[in-house]
Order: C-alpha cells, then sequence, then structure tokens
C-alpha cells in the first residue's frame, strides 16, 4: 500500500496490465511522445505524463500515433477483434467529433451486429472536466454521450483507488470501455495497492453514509459533496453520498437502496443537464422509487453552456460544496444560506 | 499536559492504524457511577468497528465530557474517572486545561507500521507492538483474517512484551503464494518467522486457522511454544462451516461479502460498511481468491477440517476462548482440548471474540499471562 | 500473354475453386435481385454482381486467419473469405439461424472466425479496423495481413486518408483494396475524385499504388499477390485500385437513370469477369468447359437451396432483442 496520484495509479494498472498480458498495447498522441524525434523517446508519457516511464519497460507494447483520431481509435476496435487489447488515447474527449463513428457506429455495435461472434476487448482512455483554463474544446464532460451506446461501458472513477482498480477490470473486461480521467484529480493522493487488483464494472461506492439525503455524485463531483456533507453534518443534515464509479453498467441498486432510505435525493454532475447522467439517475428515481421521495429529487449540474475561458467564468461553471449543500437543503424544506 | 493527582483521563482510543477519530454512540454508565478496571463505560464508533471503551482504572465516572453523537480525534478527552473524593473543582480545571492544550495527533505521525521479512523466500508482512522483556508474542489470525482481527487486543498486550501480529501467506499484505497450502506448510511459516526474528519461544495465540497453526506449532516444537491461546480454534474437530468458507471465497460483491462476515458475529451491527470494503478490497487483489480456494481446499475440504492434530500429549499451559453464539466453528469443539487448559465460553459473543468481546478477552490472556510468571 | 502466365502459377483446382467462387457470389447476387423484387427481403441490399474477380482474386491469396474489412456491397468478399452462403442468405432474410442470427442483415455479414470483419454500413468504416489488424498481427509476431475493400466514394473519406497514413507510418501488414465501379451511390467518380486514378494517392502515403483491370481475375490476383506477399515479408502497406463496374444499382430498388443507356449490357458483353476467365483458362487448355458448365450447374442448385431454406427458416425469437449486446454487463 503506497500514497500515490491518480495519475500514478493509471500508470501503475497500465503497467501492471502490460507486464501480466503481452497483448496489452498502449498507443495515442504523444503517448511515447518523441518517436522519430532527433531528441530522446519518452520524452511527454502522453501530453499530462500518464503513461511516462512505460516505453522504457514495454517498448514493444506502447505506439505514438499521427493526430488521426479516426484512424488509431478504429484501430484500436479492430486489433480488439484480432487478438489484443488495445488501450488507446482519446487525449481530450472533446474530440470524440473526429472518431465517435469508430466508436459508436464500429466497436460498440460488433458484438450485436454480428451475432454474438465478436469480442472487442478495448479501453479508450480520456480526459473530461473543466477547471484548467482549457476553454469550451478542451473541458466538456461527455459521458452521457457515451453511456447512451448500448455496446459501451463508461467508467469515471473519482480516487486513485479507484482509478487502478477499475482501469485493471476495464482492461480485463471483453467489452469496450470508455474511461474517463478527470483532469483536475491527476494530482490527489490517495492509498493504493501495490498490487494489481480489479473492481467490477457496475459497482457503486457508498463514500459516505447518511440518513437524511442521499447525494450521486460523479467523478470529481464527489470531492464536491463530501465538502458539502461536512458542512450540512455541522447544520445536523446527514447525507449519504453514493459514487457510481461506472456509468454504464449503472448500479441503480444501490442508488434505489440509499434513496428508499433518505427520501432525497441530489445529483452532482460537471455534465451539462439536457439529456444527461444527472437528469438520467433523477428521472430513474422518480420511476422506481416514486413512493419513497419526501422531496422533489434536484440537480446540481453546469448549465446549459460549453465551458468558458475565464477564470472568473469557469469558477461559476462547475458546481461548488456551497450550490450542493443548496440543493440538498432545498429537498429538507431549508431556505438556502445566503 | 498535566494528569491531576487521582485523576484518569478517558480517551479515544485508536483502534488500528487508520484511525483518526471515532465518533460516540452512547454511554453505557451514568455520570457517578463506580467503575472498576476494564469495565465497559462508552459505545465508540470507528470507520471500521464498533466497541466499547473500557476503564482503564477503578474509580467513579464524573464526568461525560464527550456528548453521544460528537467525533473525537483519537486521543481527545471522552471522560474523566477519579476517586469519590477529589473535589469538583480539580476535576474542572483538568477538563478545561486539558481542552486548551490538547492537540490531536497527525495523521502520519507514530504508530507502528506494517513492516515485511523474508521467510522461505516469500514476503510475509507483520505487525510489531511493544518493547518489553515478557516473551514475545504471536498472533495468528484465521481463514481470511489479516492482523487487523487484532485491532483490539495487540496494544494491551504489548504493556510487557513485544507482540507480534503475523499475516499469514496469501493473507493481508504477505506473499500470495500459499505453496502447498495446507496446515503443514503455514505452520513452516510461523516456524520460519520465528527463526526470521530472532524468537527462540514465544507464547503463540490464534483464532480459528490460526489455532490449528499455533496448536500444531506446540506438538511439533514444544521447545518453542512458550503458551497457547486458542480462540475460536479450528482443529480441535472435524465440523467446520463450510458454507461460510465457500461463500467467502466465493464473495465479490460487498452485498454478498456483508452477508458472509455477518456469519463471523453475534452482533450483526458489527459488520459496518468500512469492514466489508477492508474485506473486498483485499479479496480484490490478484491471487487472493486463488490462494483462498487452494488453502481451504486442503484444509477444509468438502466442508470439513482435515486436520485435527492430537493436542492430548501438549503441556504448555493454554487458553480455550470461545463464543457461545460461534457460528463457523461450533463451540463444542472447546471441550476437546487437554485436562489442563483453562476453558472461557462468553455469551452473545459469535466467531470473532477478540473482536466482538475485546474487553473479556484482553482481561483473559492477561490473566493467563500473569498466571505463567515469565 | 500476362493472364496466361498469371493462371499457370495456379493448379488446376485452384482454377476451380476461383471460378466455383465467383460463380457462387453471381448466383447469389443475381438470385436476391430477383427475391427482393418480391417484397421477401427485408432491408437494404447492395449487390457485388460484375465485382467478382476482386473479391475472389484477393481472397486466392489469404488464409484463414487473415482479416478483411468489408463495405456495405460486401457479399462477395464474404462468400469469397469463406463465409457460409446459406448462412449468409438466411442472414439476409433476417432468420435465426442467419450468419448473425438476424441482427446484422445484409450490411452487417461478419464471420470473425473466417477473418471477415464485416460488411460495414458506414461508408470508409473498414480501413481503421485493418489497421488494427495489421498492429494486431506486427504485435503478436504473426505473418498475417488484413485487407480493406472500400469504393471509390468511400476513397474520399477522411478515415480512408487517416488509414493509410497511420499504416504507412508504423508499416503495418495492410492492404488497402479500392474497387473503382464509377459511382458513389449516383454520382460519378469523374465528378467527385475529379476522375483520378485513385492509386495516385498512394504515392502521397509513402506506398507502391497500382491500378488493375478489376474485371480480369488474373490481373487483380497477380496485383494483390505481389502486395500481399510484401506486407507478409515486413514491406509495409499497398494500395491497389481495382477499375470495374456494377451490374446492379447502388442498392436494389436503384432505378439507375444517372448511368449511360446500355452501359452495363456493354459491359456484360466485353467485359465480364466469369466469361473472360472461362475463355482464357479454356483457351490455355487449363480447364475444360464441361467442368465449368458443372460448376455452374452444382452452384445453381446450391442457391436455390439457399433460397429455398432461408424463406423456410425460423426468425429469432423475442428473447433475441437484448442479447449479445455485451459480452457481459
Amino acid at each position: 500500500m503506497a500514497r500515490i496520484t491518480y495519475m500514478q495509479a493509471i500508470n501503475d494498472a497500465l503497467a501492471q496490465e502490460m507486464e501480466r498480458d503481452e497483448t496489452v498495447v498502449v498507443f495515442g498522441e504523444d503517448n511515447v511522445g518523441g518517436t522519430g524525434s532527433p531528441g530522446e523517446m519518452d520524452a511527454w508519457g502522453g501530453v499530462m505524463g500518464v503513461t511516462k516511464g512505460l516505453y522504457g519497460k514495454f517498448p514493444n507494447q506502447i505506439f505514438d500515433t499521427p493526430i488521426s483520431e479516426s484512424a488509431f481509435i478504429g484501430a484500436a476496435a479492430g486489433a480488439a477483434c484480432s487478438g489484443l487489447r488495445p488501450v488507446a488515447e482519446l487525449m481530450f474527449v472533446d474530440f470524440m467529433g473526429v472518431c465517435f463513428d469508430q466508436i459508436f457506429n464500429q466497436a460498440a455495435k460488433f458484438k450485436y451486429m454480428f451475432g454474438g461472434k465478436a469480442k472487442t476487448p478495448m479501453v479508450i482512455r480520456t480526459m473530461y472536466g473543466a477547471g484548467i483554463r482549457a476553454a469550451s474544446q478542451h473541458s466538456q464532460a461527455l459521458y452521457p454521450l457515451f453511456t447512451h451506446i448500448p455496446g459501451l461501458k463508461v467508467v469515471v472513477p473519482s480516487t486513485p483507488y479507484d482509478a487502478k482498480g477499475l482501469m485493471i477490470a476495464s482492461i480485463r473486461d471483453d467489452d469496450p470501455v470508455i474511461f474517463f480521467e478527470n483532469k483536475v484529480l491527476y494530482a490527489v493522493e490517495g492509498e493504493v495497492p501495490d498490487e494489481a487488483y480489479a473492481i467490477p464494472l457496475g459497482e457503486a461506492e457508498i463514500v459516505r453514509e447518511g440518513d437524511d439525503v442521499t447525494i450521486v455524485a460523479i467523478g470529481r463531483m464527489v470531492s464536491m459533496a463530501e465538502q458539502a456533507a461536512a458542512d450540512l453534518s455541522s447544520d445536523g443534515i446527514e447525507v449519504e453520498i453514493v459514487d457510481p464509479r461506472t456509468l454504464s453498467p449503472l448500479d441503480t441498486d444501490t442508488i434505489y437502496e440509499s434513496v428508499e432510505n433518505t427520501g432525497r435525493l441530489v445529483v452532482v454532475d460537471e455534465a451539462n443537464p439536457r439529456c444527461s447522467m444527472a437528469s438520467d439517475i433523477a428521472s430513474l428515481v422518480a420511476q422506481n422509487c416514486f413512493e419513497h421521495l419526501k422531496a422533489a429529487p434536484q440537480m446540481v449540474t453546469a448549465p446549459h453552456a460549453p465551458p468558458p475561458f475565464s477564470p472568473s467564468l469557469e469558477d461559476l461553471y462547475v458546481p461548488d460544496p456551497e450550490k450542493v449543500a443548496d440543493a440538498v437543503r432545498k429537498t429538507v424544506g431549508q431556505g438556502v444560506a445566503s | 499536559m498535566s494528569e491531576a493527582t487521582g485523576l484518569t483521563k478517558l480517551g479515544m482510543p485508536k483502534w488500528g492504524l487508520s484511525m483518526t477519530e471515532g465518533t460516540v454512540v452512547q454511554w453505557l454508565v451514568e455520570e457517578g457511577a463506580e467503575l472498576g478496571k476494564g469495565d465497559e463505560v462508552v459505545e465508540v464508533e470507528s470507520e471500521k468497528i464498533n466497541n466499547a471503551v473500557e476503564s482503564p482504572a477503578p474509580g467513579v465516572l464524573r464526568r461525560q465530557v464527550a456528548k453521544e453523537g460528537e467525533v473525537l480525534p483519537v486521543g481527545g478527552l471522552l471522560g474523566v474517572i477519579a476517586d469519590a473524593s477529589v473535589p469538583d473543582e480539580d476535576i474542572d480545571a483538568y477538563v478545561q486545561e486539558f481542552q486548551a492544550t490538547f492537540v490531536p495527533e497527525e495523521e502520519e505521525a507514530g504508530g507502528p507500521e506494517p513492516e515485511t521479512v523474508e521467510v522461505g523466500g516469500k514476503n510475509i508482512q507483520y505487525l510489531k507492538m511493544g518493547e518489553g522483556e515478557g516473551v514475545p508474542l504471536l498472533l495468528l489470525h484465521g481463514f481470511g483474517g489479516d492482523i487487523n482481527i487484532w485491532v483490539f487486543n495487540q496494544e494491551a498486550l504489548a504493556a510487557e512484551r513485544t507482540v507480534y501480529a503475523i499475516d499469514l501467506p496469501g493473507h493481508g499484505g504477505s506473499t500470495k503464494d500459499v505453496g502447498e497450502g495446507d496446515l503443514v506448510s503455514l505452520v513452516d511459516v510461523v516456524e520460519g518467522f520465528m527463526d526470521a526474528m530472532g524468537i527462540e519461544k514465544a507464547h503463540v495465540f490464534g483464532h480459528s486457522m490460526g489455532g490449528a497453526i499455533a496448536g500444531s506449532l506446540a506438538i511439533k516444537h514444544p521447545e518453542r511454544v512458550q503458551s497457547l491461546a486458542l480462540i475460536a480454534s479450528a482443529g480441535l474437530g472435524e465440523e467446520i462451516n463450510g458454507e461460510y468458507i465457500e461463500s467467502f471465497i466465493a464473495a465479490n460483491r460487498r452485498k454478498e461479502m456483508k452477508s458472509a462476515l455477518g456469519l463471523l458475529f453475534a452482533d450483526q451491527d458489527l459488520v459496518n460498511r468500512q469492514l466489508v470494503n477492508d474485506v473486498i478490497k483485499f479479496k480484490r487483489l490478484d491471487g487472493v481468491d486463488e490462494a483462498l480456494r487452494k488453502t481451504a481446499n486442503k484444509l477444509f475440504p468438502g466442508g470439513k477440517q482435515a486436520d485435527v492434530p492430537d493436542l492430548s500429549n501438549v503441556e504448555v499451559p493454554m487458553l480455550v476462548v470461545w463464543g457461545r453464539e460461534d457460528q463457523i466453528v461450533p463451540v463444542s469443539h472447546s471441550e476437546n482440548v487437554p485436562g489442563h487448559a483453562r476453558v472461557e465460553i462468553l455469551d452473545d459473543t459469535g466467531h470473532m471474540p477478540q473482536m466482538e468481546a475485546a474487553g473479556q478477552v484482553n482481561r483473559l490472556i492477561g490473566e493467563f499471562l500473569d498466571s505463567q510468571d515469565d | 500473354m500476362t493472364e496466361v502466365a498469371g493462371a499457370k502459377e495456379l493448379s488446376k483446382e485452384e482454377l476451380l475453386d476461383a471460378y466455383r467462387t465467383m460463380r457462387t457470389i453471381r448466383d447469389f447476387e443475381e438470385r436476391l435481385h430477383e427475391e427482393f423484387a418480391t417484397g421477401e427481403i427485408p432491408g437494404f441490399v447492395h449487390l457485388y454482381a460484375g465485382e467478382e474477380a476482386i473479391a475472389a482474386g484477393f481472397m486466392a491469396h489469404l488464409d484463414e486467419d487473415d482479416y478483411i474489412a468489408s463495405t456495405h456491397r460486401g457479399h462477395g468478399h464474404a462468400i469469397a473469405k469463406g463465409c457460409d452462403p446459406k448462412a449468409m442468405m438466411f442472414e439476409i432474410y433476417g432468420k435465426q439461424d442467419g450468419l448473425c442470427h438476424g441482427k446484422g442483415g445484409s450490411m452487417h455479414i461478419a464471420d470473425l472466425d473466417k477473418g471477415m470483419l464485416g460488411a460495414n454500413g458506414i461508408v470508409g468504416g473498414g480501413p481503421p479496423l485493418v489497421c488494427g489488424v495489421g498492429l494486431s498481427a506486427r504485435t503478436r509476431g504473426t505473418n498475417q495481413v488484413a485487407v480493406s475493400f472500400t469504393g471509390d466514394g468511400g476513397a474520399n473519406q477522411g478515415t480512408v486518408f487517416e488509414s493509410l497514413n497511420l499504416a504507412s507510418a508504423w508499416d503495418l501488414p495492410c492492404i488497402f483494396v479500392i474497387e473503382n465501379n464509377g459511382y458513389a451511390e449516383a454520382t460519378a467518380q469523374a465528378f467527385s475524385s475529379k476522375g483520378i486514378d485513385i492509386a495516385k494517392r498512394a504515392d502521397g502515403f509513402s506506398m507502391p499504388g497500382v491500378v488493375v483491370d478489376g474485371h480480369d481475375f488474373f490481373a487483380v490476383y497477380e496485383a494483390a499477390g505481389e502486395a500481399i506477399r510484401r506486407a507478409r515479408e515486413g514491406g509495409g502497406p499497398s494500395m491497389i485500385e481495382c477499375k470495374v463496374n456494377r451490374y446492379f444499382g447502388h442498392f436494389e430498388g436503384d432505378a439507375q437513370t444517372y448511368r449511360a443507356a446500355n452501359e452495363v449490357e456493354e459491359v456484360r458483353k466485353e467485359k465480364d469477369c466469369l466469361m473472360l476467365f472461362r475463355r482464357r483458362v479454356t483457351s490455355a487448355g487449363l480447364v475444360k468447359e464441361s467442368e465449368l458448365d458443372q460448376i455452374d450447374e452444382e452452384v445453381k442448385n446450391y442457391i436455390d437451396e439457399c433460397v429455398r431454406e432461408a424463406k423456410a427458416a425460423p426468425e429469432p425469437t423475442p428473447e433475441h432483442l437484448v442479447t449479445d449486446v455485451y459480452a457481459s454487463y
């Protein structure tokens, strides 16, 4: 057990799986960083350094790609159908626009369209989320678009422990998995076992227990919910925080059980609100836990606007603990703090 | 801070390495109650488990400082125990001074950390506590357990001696390579651990499967075993709850694990989220399920215990502790021990007396050790 | 003569196999053309008739563990790669025992066990996939190759350009085949690619590019052989443009008013791949007319049987609506 960052946890998972299984290959733009250049190889290890050091250990299992997401994401699908377990990096999820066909029309559907014969064990690693002043085309939280597609699995880890265990599970999974890494969380530290371990996809984590209000929070929003929970607790409101960890499959049982106990739901999601995980979870709870609800479900999300550049605007864009606490207070019939 | 004469602090205990704070669940005695040493005073909930805090000294509970529901850091002031003769003003002054000067321990600071030693080419993790002159003591957990099952006991036993809690192969932070995975190989590992640590002779205390190991070690090497304490021990009869073994190995989801672990305790509230999460986290490590499977196949084939070592010629002092509500190894096995053994059956206690009735078990063990006068 | 030289590389058995493949594709497609008109076949059907020499010429070089990625016009590639024509016919009728259990249909016929990565409903969808197969072969140290088929319309998709570049950058054992039948749906290649030889684009990706007559089995066989051999030996990717004609419309039901009068009739008369093949192998004395006639007869009966059984086969049962979405969920 060691205290390592979310980024290092992902790197460890990749390294351990590449070591265990030589059909695990990693590629993406600058994942090595420096191929063909006059200077050193492994100069970058990914634009954020997540894959740094892997080239030195596994020179035949990690590759740089041209900036051609359509070709190399499609190549991941083809490789997955023919004996590899590729982990391809779609650097920022905002770039899905140039390669989505390869994901949702090809990889996601092979198994179904081909009558069950295909196996497509691939992972697409991708960064999401606002908070680093990267503006509208590098800051979105587009996981609902992927969650919508049958055949894809969608993973959004919130801690270093989960990042490692879910990455290992994703690599070992026989379906295409979209693995969302929050760029603000990369530096967050936590206790992570040195050994390899797999967290099953489709199991929510109960981050905090409480009897008054259920907060379902996704990815980085889990920490916002935890901060809000501490404030609310001093006011006598005990929230239960459920982190779904994977959006597809979604552990609805854990969410329902929690809401059946608390009777109140707040969903915290940094994605835009329409057709989102927040609206989906609120709707599922309304359909399935209606008789237990004591208040209308609340959503705390980014506004229906692209992520802005200016720090003063971006800071307003992402849900914060105050907004979460206000939504919780609303469900228990208290006025919001002003 | 100064300890006023005749005053005893009732502090928030530290149960396990990761505990930084605890919640006061319920006071078990009123202010003004007479307390003996070891009486249960207040129920506290840590992240991992609920337990009663015991009075460290005889006296009167003069103040309940912490309120029910309050969260205190480790070392924080729960209450004050003092003789009835101590004036109220002294008590108040003590409380005031304590609260004004108390600084909680930094999370990272202090406390023993688990260490690793190589035994027969394999890494064995252990936690060492205490430095006294007494004969050292080894704690051996049971199937699926680890050093953490001794969280309420190890420190209490370490006042006069060094106490080593060991993670057996396939368990905790030790190697996942269980070798043959049978009782003989486990005994070899404990023997090898003693060699590696330079321990010639030790008190060897085992829980469940760890009891079978301890007993076997005493048969093989009576000269190395000062005394035996067998807690809800395996190795004393054929019966064992095979369904528990199977469901523990099979469980990979929280719900499955919670229901499996429920069989261990008489009080189901003890199976909280953190306990279940800790066990699940361990179970999900690569190699663990295979290690447990192999060990279970060797030790408990077909839901029976394969090894029932003959303890009849073991002459070392022996303490046998069992929970009357044990659903894993029948309490009747406590009868299958040599005549000189002291046998204690605890009411309202399941398969984990050292956790569920920690105070009683610590007291029994303390008396047992004192009686040996080592 | 080159065609005789090409023919001499092949054993008599291989020649008969190639002919049987082309004849099977032709009969399969012509029969579908008839049956589609009756309204019994659901959905979209895009027929390969006229282009058989390309599928047969390439697949004659491929082993079962080599992979191909096909197009929406995929029946010919599937048959030539070894997919079971009867199971394909069942599939096209949407039946439970179809090659894809009725979930794919004509546009998604696939059989990974045969190295057939699927017909593909997305124009330009296949080339990225074969890059992945090439990467897999290279990483695992096999000498497998991967071949993508793309039309002249698909050749203008960004995926194709990206894949040519990726295959070149990674030195992959991939062959990119452009089946240029002159039309992207109804729009002429003369307009959409300025009528150029598409294979010229290969030069821009630092790989060999050749143009062959897609009606001529032997020309295709020879060009394919060279590119596949090079790929197996680690020489990297190639592009081959096969100029050809399709006998039917873009899809069944296409009135083809964009085509010249008698365009297809003249091709059938002058350049039909089966006719050319028959003429060459018989005139060179390699195969007897009667042997080819016998194949014609056998294939005709077999396709009859396929259609008859497909029509009578059971529909998928409702539970299959939601099976095989995931390996596990």
